[in-house]
């Protein structure tokens, strides 16, 4: 109804979405369609040789399982910040929150660099881990903290307006017919909370697959051991492989498109069952 | 059922509530706060002159600030043209595959950098699909600056738009049909009802755009050939400088970019304060003259 009314009424449709179209096409559509064209040029040997090497099995390995790792802390720190920060009053709650979306603005360069300095032996919470056995830099276990750091504001951001949301009566309710405060939790406010949170792990998780800037400077890069997909892309490009670097390159592509399929299919799962 | 009873399966018992504001005080420090003060302690480890040094001393590093501040500001002034463009269409219009545009404008949040770069320079690498053409005409994309913008562009372009569909979407049409009726042209709208109705939503989406674009690597690294004094932006300077194991230079030019980030936080926050003020405001106006 209100859609005709403004079509009418309202001018700049045909040139607001025409240009908007012009620039997707420009900026988006024309890039991909190359990399897909020139994928498409290669002889299925090269191709299948470039995609399934050892190494580049390695890497994807690397790639998917860290950001699993990294979007599943994610998920536990950020449930338990989002709650803290919706339901409990105390001293620094404004500016904690503000904090949260540090990773969002922070250039991921930099945060690789500081990871990179904090976890090696003599850095500030190396000196306390590196005793221990625990080394987070220049390993796989560097590469999940940095991509925690980076998937952790998603998180906390999809998680927090579900919280708020959550209407006081059920609880209320389920006081009043004598539930005690563990079964509120685990059986009243979890079923509402549960889709959202599968979002939020798949928001991390795909934000995680495609990270590259901050995990050059704390993984060490070496292939087979902490050689993620993006590095392997790198290192093909520097040899001037293009060819194989466009093939791991498309195979990528097709993981984080297929993310975010998966996360819109979700997104309109948990609205149809929870509103 | 007594009162206490009922409180305790309300609220969460003290104790718990102690442990978690500590758990999450803690989490909050390790992953981000320690992070965010290092980055400022290592900068200045050996004192303000040698931090002043290591910016202003160093000839490359001065050369990747000045390129920053070229490559940045052209990229996000494309990308909030587009944004209101399609803001605009997306917010006050129903059509077909509107959707889909959605999904497109996210893409890039979804699409790996390096992927980005890469079939960038197979678009306009000297091997590329207009490579030829472009030496023909002694133009250079990739390795020079026009690849910097287009790379930069692509990374950051969702960002104005996605902040401002939703701004748009709250603040409603009818504002902008009362103008229409009252004979106001398409640009007078814009610039007159639309514009200053979200300009606080637009001026968060063009901050928040520049601090990533500043901050862009993983496709700029691949496009600029890391070339020092001639296309190394401030991030790919922080690597090269890092990898040149100077990490005093290397934490100086982190610190510029992390005071960015910062000053980002600061304005959203200072953004969504004025905000609940502003609403607040009114739902007092609202109260005092009787009107809902």
């Amino acid at each position: 109804m209100t859609t005709d009314v403004n079509r009418r009424v309202l001018p700049g449709f045909q040139l607001s979405l025409g240009y908007s179209l012009f620039y997707v096409s420009l900026m988006v559509l024309v890039p991909i369609a190359a990399g897909v064209a020139k994928a498409s040029t290669l002889d299925f040997a090269t191709f299948w040789g470039a995609v399934a090497s050892d190494r580049a099995l390695a890497a994807y390995r690397l790639t998917v399982g860290a950001s699993l790792a990294a979007a599943a802390l994610d998920l536990a720190l950020g449930l338990l910040v989002a709650w803290v920060l919706v339901r409990y009053t105390f001293p620094l709650r404004g500016l904690i929150d503000a904090l949260v979306d540090l990773p969002f603005a922070l250039p991921t360069a930099v945060a690789g660099l500081v990871y990179s300095a904090l976890y090696v032996e003599n850095g500030w919470l190396g000196r306390f881990l590196v005793p221990l056995g625990i080394e987070g830099s220049y390993s796989r276990l560097g590469i999940v903290l940095v991509l925690t750091f980076i998937g952790f504001p998603f998180v906390v951001r999809t998680l927090q307006p579900v919280l708020e949301g959550l209407e006081a009566d059920v609880e209320e309710a389920a006081a009043c017919l004598g539930a005690s405060r563990w079964q509120t939790v685990t059986r009243v406010l979890w079923p509402a909370v549960y889709p959202a949170t599968i979002t939020a792990f798949a928001l991390a998780f795909a934000r995680a697959l495609g990270e590259y800037g901050s995990v050059v400077f704390v993984s060490g890069n070496m292939p087979f051991r902490t050689e993620i997909a993006p590095v392997l892309i790198v290192a093909r490009l520097e040899e001037f492989a293009y060819g194989e670097a466009t093939a791991i390159a498309v195979v990528l592509l097709l993981i984080s498109l297929t993310t975010l399929v998966l996360i819109n299919l979700l997104e309109r799962w948990s609205k149809r069952a929870y509103v | 059922m007594s009162e206490p009873t009922i409180s305790r399966a309300l609220h969460d018992p003290p104790l718990v509530r102690v442990t978690l504001i500590l758990a999450a005080l803690a989490i909050m420090g390790v992953l981000i706060v320690i992070p965010l003060v290092s980055v400022f302690y290592q900068a200045f480890a050996n004192g303000v002159d040698a931090y002043v040094q290591s910016l202003v001393g160093n000839a490359d590093t001065l050369h990747a600030i000045r390129l920053t501040l070229v490559v940045a500001p052209i990229a996000v002034v494309a990308n909030l043209v587009f944004g209101v463009a399609a803001a605009w269409a997306i917010a006050r219009f129903r059509f077909p595959g509107r959707t889909l545009l959605t999904a497109l404008i996210d893409l890039p949040f979804a699409v790996s950098p390096v992927v980005v770069g890469l079939f960038l320079v197979l678009i306009f690498g000297l091997q590329g699909y207009l490579g030829p053409w472009l030496r023909e005409h002694d133009m250079a994309v990739i390795f020079a600056l026009p690849g910097l913008v287009l790379a930069t562009a692509f990374v950051t372009f969702p960002v104005v738009a996605r902040e401002l569909i939703p701004v748009l979407e709250a603040v409603g049409a009818e504002e902008e049909v009362a103008a229409v009726s009252l004979g106001a042209r398409g640009w007078q709208v814009l610039w007159r009802v639309t514009l200053p109705n979200v300009k606080w939503g637009i001026l968060y989406g063009v901050i928040l755009c520049n601090a990533r674009a500043m901050g862009e690597f993983g496709a700029v690294a691949v496009v600029s050939g890391r070339i020092t004094g001639e296309t190394d932006t401030m991030p790919l300077r922080v690597e090269k400088l890092f990898q040149e194991y100077d990490l005093p230079g290397a934490f100086a030019v982190a610190s510029v970019l992390a005071s960015l980030a910062v000053v980002t936080l600061v304005v959203k926050t200072a953004l969504e304060w004025k905000t609940r003020r502003d609403l607040a405001a009114t739902a007092r106006e609202a109260t005092a003259t009787g009107h809902p």
